[in-house]
């Protein structure tokens, strides 16, 4: 259970994200995937918290804690993100009847 | 030692599979099923990763707020049946992805990590871990923190101290972020007052 084990499990974690939010068609596994992305995120900055040295160590030792505060305002983004993307699901399926990113095509000139 | 690599590996293949599944699975229901997995995964990588606060907070935000949101989302949509198809992108997606995990692994295990100094760990597991809770003296007496001095460091450096301490000023704007994120989804799914349609 190492530092870089977390680490490699975080970039698979991170590229199937970005796989599924790049290939798919349905918006709904957009959003999923990029919640596997942020999650992967997470899991390297408490990572990094848990192991590595921070700069400031010798003066403050709550500066070991600095990767988790950034990982609750990951997830405090990531909730506000994942209100608001439904939100445009829903409106988008008002108006296309579909949830087909292929046809949100409203937009384009 | 043994038993946390073991729960390592156990909760890596669970959260590597279960990821690959809601990218890949043909079913959108399953999709979100296997996200909470996922999510349930990285709670365990946070409580192997001494932060007990934010494993917490996954369960009840990701778990209980965002995957039954999706959930909803996959029901109301009603596209089930068309499942989850790929884009013309497919192909150089799975190139580009892969390119970038290459990439990240030989940064992951290339670079010279600046380690945490040994002695220093015990008494950063304590202040990472002690998140929430005030630890009273004799705990941290226990554990190798004897100095009144060092105790009191570590009694006031607990995750809430620092949110309401050296980062307030993030914590208000995210807060405002998620207040006005909030109010426009409700604006957004609000029927039009007019004709009472979308």
């Amino acid at each position: 259970m190492s530092f870089e084990a977390f680490l490699i499990v975080a970039a698979i974690l991170f590229c199937i994200g970005l796989f599924g939010a790049l290939a798919r068609r349905n918006v709904l596994v957009v959003l999923m995937s990029i919640e596997l992305m942020f999650n992967a995120v997470n899991v390297t900055l408490v990572a990094m918290a848990k192991y590595l040295a921070p700069a400031a160590l010798q003066d403050d030792i709550s500066s070991v804690l600095t990767g988790q505060v950034f990982a609750v305002f990951i997830v405090t983004v990531a909730a506000a993100e994942i209100a608001l993307g439904l939100g445009i699901v829903f409106a988008m399926y008002r108006t296309n009847e579909s949830v087909d990113l292929t046809e949100a095509t409203q937009l384009r000139h | 030692m043994v038993v946390q690599d073991v729960v390592f590996w156990i909760l890596s293949v669970m959260a590597v599979c279960a990821a690959l599944g809601v990218v890949l699975v043909k079913d959108l229901f399953r999709a979100a099923l296997l996200l909470i997995v996922v999510f349930m995964a990285v709670a365990g990588f946070f409580v192997l990763l001494s932060a007990e606060f934010l494993a917490v907070v996954q369960v009840l935000i990701y778990v209980g707020a965002i995957a039954i949101l999706i959930i909803f989302a996959v029901m109301l949509t009603r596209d089930v049946q068309h499942g989850n198809l790929p884009n013309r992108l497919q192909i150089p997606a799975a190139v580009f992805a892969s390119l970038l995990l290459a990439v990240l692994v030989t940064v992951a295990v290339d670079t010279k990590w600046d380690f945490l100094p040994s002695e220093q760990q015990e008494r950063a597991e304590l202040v990472q871990t002690s998140s929430v809770t005030t630890l009273s003296g004799d705990v941290l007496t226990d554990s190798g923190v004897t100095s009144p001095d060092d105790q009191a460091e570590v009694q006031g450096s607990g995750l809430a101290d620092l949110l309401i301490g050296d980062y307030v000023l993030p914590f208000e704007v995210v807060s405002v972020l998620l207040l006005a994120a909030l109010i426009g989804a409700l604006a957004l799914v609000r029927p039009d007052p007019g004709t009472g349609r979308g």
